[in-house]
């Protein structure tokens, strides 16, 4: 055939449909995206500080790991309250001159997702401890630690942020280890990561590919007890530890904790719900129970298992008492 | 695991994928019974024996020794061997003796010899010799900070250098074994191809030196920016920023050039099909650097769109589409027999070029990309059945009538790997797009296994195939067998140690965040086969080793002295001293 002897004919169709496809696929598409998207009106714009922990971020190359997007399957909803949508992307811009847009939307996901990070965990103590060395909060994380973003100062001063880690991590060096200005950057851009509200009034995406409830155990009307154990080792583990004694100069011991242990339940669900930063020797807990939109049943399965295990031995609650008091600490809140 | 799952077609898939190669150990296994049959055979024709030895032992003396004698004058009867050709000394007129020496005894089974071309254009030798040379450095280097990271998955402290920490790394590895190694490779063998399969001369000498310095020195400076921090923000394979990426370009456009010039100029009617695919890639290659690093459509959502159009044709049309090139040259030419189907080559070219241009998002399905892109890219996934099957079988084909020629050849167990790879590695990236599949899949370690099936199952097995086959054709000189042989083993078996435990594990991971298990219980499961990973990944690295001295002997090693040559010279130029030729 003529169009294949002829290498001008032949090389240019192939180029053509090539070009043509690509067009289709890729260039109008994203143009089509780039034009028609605009951030949600709540949206918070990143601050100078921020945005300089976001180039540490990149360089550090943390996209080859971390994701930051809550796909809209079921399996996704650990990571933000809605799927993630082109809105929460739209104002990212290119870089600068040398480097492109960072949407950091990753494809390996062999940490955890980071799109609400700053929801989930944005206490400073634990990530600053974390970026040092993951293995002294997660002993079974493989993150790479950051060493190079911290210092060590004999005689750190007043505006210094001190890290407290264990001796046997900063491997016989005198002093006081000390957060450099790249590590307050990065800890700034890793709690500004939070997902944006949906305005008032937009439907709010579904989570696709839900799992069927089994109702085989709910003939006597009886919620199934939520399992305690698992909610502790996703949410509380990683400051209070497996072992339950936290980690001295940053988070305190539950076991044998007088929180844990008295009969203050109004306090403990408080502390559970809305944070707590009463003890200057510790970090700030942060009100991880409002952020996560926990209920009575999640509280009540969280305070079951602390009670019960490394040796504590409390009264069991259940979720209608747990109940009673949230609705209380509800009204004081908006008493306030 | 549930029904749900394995019921799922992604799944079942890939289970038939993997149980292709256990079918093969079957068939071992069966033709192993077989064996044991005959052994029991064996033993019935010794108790037959036994009772001969009886009969024999009941006859009388002289019986006995006459019959003997008989039959051992019978058997000593000889031939004087000179019943044919006379008593005359031999002479060979026509030239058609050639005397082998017998070989000494072989520690592996004795393959052919490359045919020496003698037509080659030395300072083309050259050339095409630097640039396997290079491909090698960069593999080596590459594979080295890869068998690292997979070591920093088991022992996460093991440095704490902020220039080594795996996210810095993680992108030197991928882009090095891409830029570096894969396309000089590649372009080293399309240097050759090119003008052989045209019948004429390479237009631009001095283009493929610029295209072979540019790439170079991207990869490198582009290797010291990554570990430095300097990236382009984390689009995977566009992690060099722009003006490195620049470098690369113009080093390919020059290339492409070159190639079309000497293709204008061919002394053929036709333009044979490796030329269809080689130079199509190298366009499509440019395309896709420009579409990928041009700035205008990329805000928000839009770097995304790119990114995932990028990233496969990276793979799929500069990588496989100039690798089949390289098959349809020289597989048929090591063969010795032509391709079995033209037609196919047709029919696999374009369709390669509507379905796979089409399947980038599906990187990012379930994510905020719009619904109808994602559906796009999956349908596209499916459509790639037709190219990789009608490659896969045209190439299977091609081998018909000539499979007792794998036993004899050392450049064949490579293409026959690659092939495999090429159905069973291209397949499984059909099934993964599948939203049912992709849901357990996506973000887990199966990704990786994927692309290592396919980049070093297809596009590494076949590139060493072109280079076996076609180094010892420039040089003269050939590597050990027991040295390739190390080299493919090592290879082939530390990919299956590499990729089986992580897709099993990675599978297992998938279903344990769909059961909302807590995350770190996903990176507690996956301990032992990331350790799995690091074993094969060591096997994958030392069998580069032995590629590297392959390609030294095959390049560096002097020439033994040719008695005849040397008699020759003397006699022709008594002078000069006679140095063993190097």
């Amino acid at each position: 055939m003529e169009l294949f002897d002829n290498h001008k004919k032949l090389f240019t169709t192939a180029t053509l449909l090539f070009l043509l496809l690509t067009l289709f696929v890729a260039i109008l598409p994203a143009i089509n995206n780039q034009q028609r998207n605009r951030p949600l009106p709540n949206a918070k714009m990143l601050t100078e500080a921020e945005m300089k922990g976001k180039a540490i971020y990149i360089s550090n190359g943390c996209v080859a790991c971390h994701t930051q997007q809550v796909r809209n399957v079921d399996m996704d909803k650990i990571w933000g309250s809605r799927p993630s949508i082109a809105a929460d992307y739209a104002a990212i811009h290119r870089t600068d001159l040398w480097r492109n847009t960072a949407t950091l939307m990753g494809t390996e996901r062999t940490g955890p997702d980071l799109t609400d990070i700053g929801t989930r965990q944005p206490g400073k103590e634990w990530n600053l401890v974390h970026l040092y060395n993951p293995r002294i909060v997660v002993k079974e994380s493989i993150m790479p630690a950051y060493p190079w973003l911290f210092t060590i100062k004999s005689a750190p001063s007043d505006s210094d942020v001190v890290v407290n880690v264990p001796a046997a991590y900063l491997k016989s060096k005198e002093g006081k280890l000390v957060a450099t200005k790249e590590a307050l950057y990065l800890l700034a851009y890793l709690q500004s990561l939070k997902q944006t509200k949906l305005p008032e009034g937009n439907p709010i995406p579904e989570f696709l590919y839900k799992k069927a409830i089994k109702q085989a155990d709910n003939n006597q009307g009886q919620q199934p007890e939520l399992d305690g154990k698992a909610l502790y080792t996703a949410s509380c583990q990683s400051c209070h530890q497996e072992n339950g004694e936290g980690l001295p100069g940053a988070f305190p011991a539950l076991k044998g904790s007088p929180v844990v242990m008295s009969n203050n339940l109004e306090l403990y669900v408080d502390i559970i719900m809305n944070g707590y930063d009463a003890r200057p020797e510790f970090g700030i807990m942060s009100p991880i129970g409002t952020n996560l939109e926990w209920t009575e049943k999640e509280v009540a399965a969280i305070i079951n298992y602390e009670r019960t295990s490394w040796g504590n031995d409390g009264k069991k609650v259940t979720p209608d008492e747990i109940k009673k008091i949230m609705d209380l600490l509800k009204l004081k809140t908006t008493a306030q | 695991m549930n029904e749900s799952t394995m019921s799922n077609p992604g799944i079942i898939i890939t289970i038939i994928l993997l149980l292709l190669p256990i079918l093969l150990g079957i068939v071992i296994v069966i033709l192993k019974v077989m064996g044991t049959i005959r052994q029991a055979k064996d033993q019935q024709q010794l108790e037959d024996a036994d009772k001969l030895a009886e009969y024999l032992g009941n006859l009388s003396k002289e019986e006995f020794d006459k019959q003997i004698v008989k039959r051992k004058a019978a058997l000593d009867f000889q031939l004087s061997h000179q019943e044919l050709s006379g008593k005359m000394p031999p002479e060979d007129e026509k030239g058609l003796l050639h005397i082998n020496q017998p070989p000494g005894l072989p520690i592996v089974a004795a393959k052919k010899k490359a045919l020496a071309r003698p037509h080659i254009d030395p300072k083309l030798s050259k050339l095409i010799i630097w640039y396997f040379l290079s491909a090698t450095a960069w593999l080596l280097f590459g594979t080295t900070i890869g068998e690292y990271l997979g070591i920093k998955f088991v022992a996460p402290d093991a440095d704490h250098i902020s220039w080594l920490s795996f996210g810095r790394l993680r992108p030197v590895h991928t882009n090095s074994v891409f830029w570096g190694w894969a396309s000089l490779g590649m372009l080293g063998l399309g240097y050759y191809i090119i003008p052989r399969v045209s019948n004429t001369k390479l237009a631009n000498l001095n283009y493929g030196w610029y295209t072979l310095g540019l790439i170079n020195f991207a990869v490198l400076i582009g290797s010291i920016c990554l570990m430095a921090g300097i990236n382009n923000g984390g689009g995977e394979y566009r992690e060099y920023i722009w003006p490195v990426m620049l470098m690369f370009a113009i080093g390919i456009v020059l290339t492409l050039i070159n190639f079309i010039q000497t293709i204008a100029r061919r002394t053929t009617k036709e333009i044979y099909i490796s030329n269809w695919y080689i130079v199509a890639s190298i366009i499509f290659a440019i395309v896709i650097t420009i579409v990928a690093y041009v700035p205008n459509w990329q805000n928000g959502l839009g770097e995304t769109i790119i990114q995932g159009y990028y990233m496969h044709q990276g793979v799929g049309m500069w990588f496989m589409l100039f690798t089949l090139g390289i098959v349809y040259y020289i597989l048929p030419q090591q063969l010795n027999k032509p391709i079995y189907s033209y037609s196919l080559g047709i029919l696999a070219f374009w369709t390669q070029i509507l379905f796979y241009t089409l399947i980038g998002t599906h990187h990012f399905v379930f994510s905020s990309i719009p619904w109808w892109l994602q559906t796009v890219a999956i349908v596209g996934s499916a459509g790639m059945v037709i190219p990789v099957i009608a490659g896969t079988t045209n190439f299977i084909l091609t081998f018909k009538g000539a499979w007792y020629k794998i036993s004899d050849s050392y450049t064949l167990p490579f293409f026959l790997v690659g092939i495999l790879f090429y159905f069973t590695g291209s397949l499984q990236g059909t099934a993964e797009a599948f939203r049912s599949a992709n849901l357990i899949w996506h973000f887990t370690d199966f990704t990786v296994a994927h692309s290592h099936l396919t980049m070093y199952g297809i596009i590494c097995f076949f590139l060493w195939a072109g280079i076996y086959a076609i180094l010892p054709r420039l040089t003269g000189k050939e590597a050990p067998q027991i040295t390739v042989g190390a080299h493919f083993w090592l290879a082939l078996i530390g990919l299956l140690f590499y990729t089986i435990p992580l897709m099993y594990g990675s599978t297992l991971k998938g279903l344990l965040w769909m059961d909302n298990k807590p995350f770190i219980e996903g990176v507690v499961l996956m301990a032992p086969y990331w350790l799995w990973r690091a074993i094969g990944g060591s096997l994958m690295w030392l069998s580069h080793l032995f590629f590297a001295y392959n390609i030294y002997q095959m390049v560096a090693t002097r020439k033994e002295v040719d008695i005849q040559e040397t008699a020759i010279r003397k006699l022709t130029d008594p002078v000069t001293p006679i140095q063993p030729i190097t």
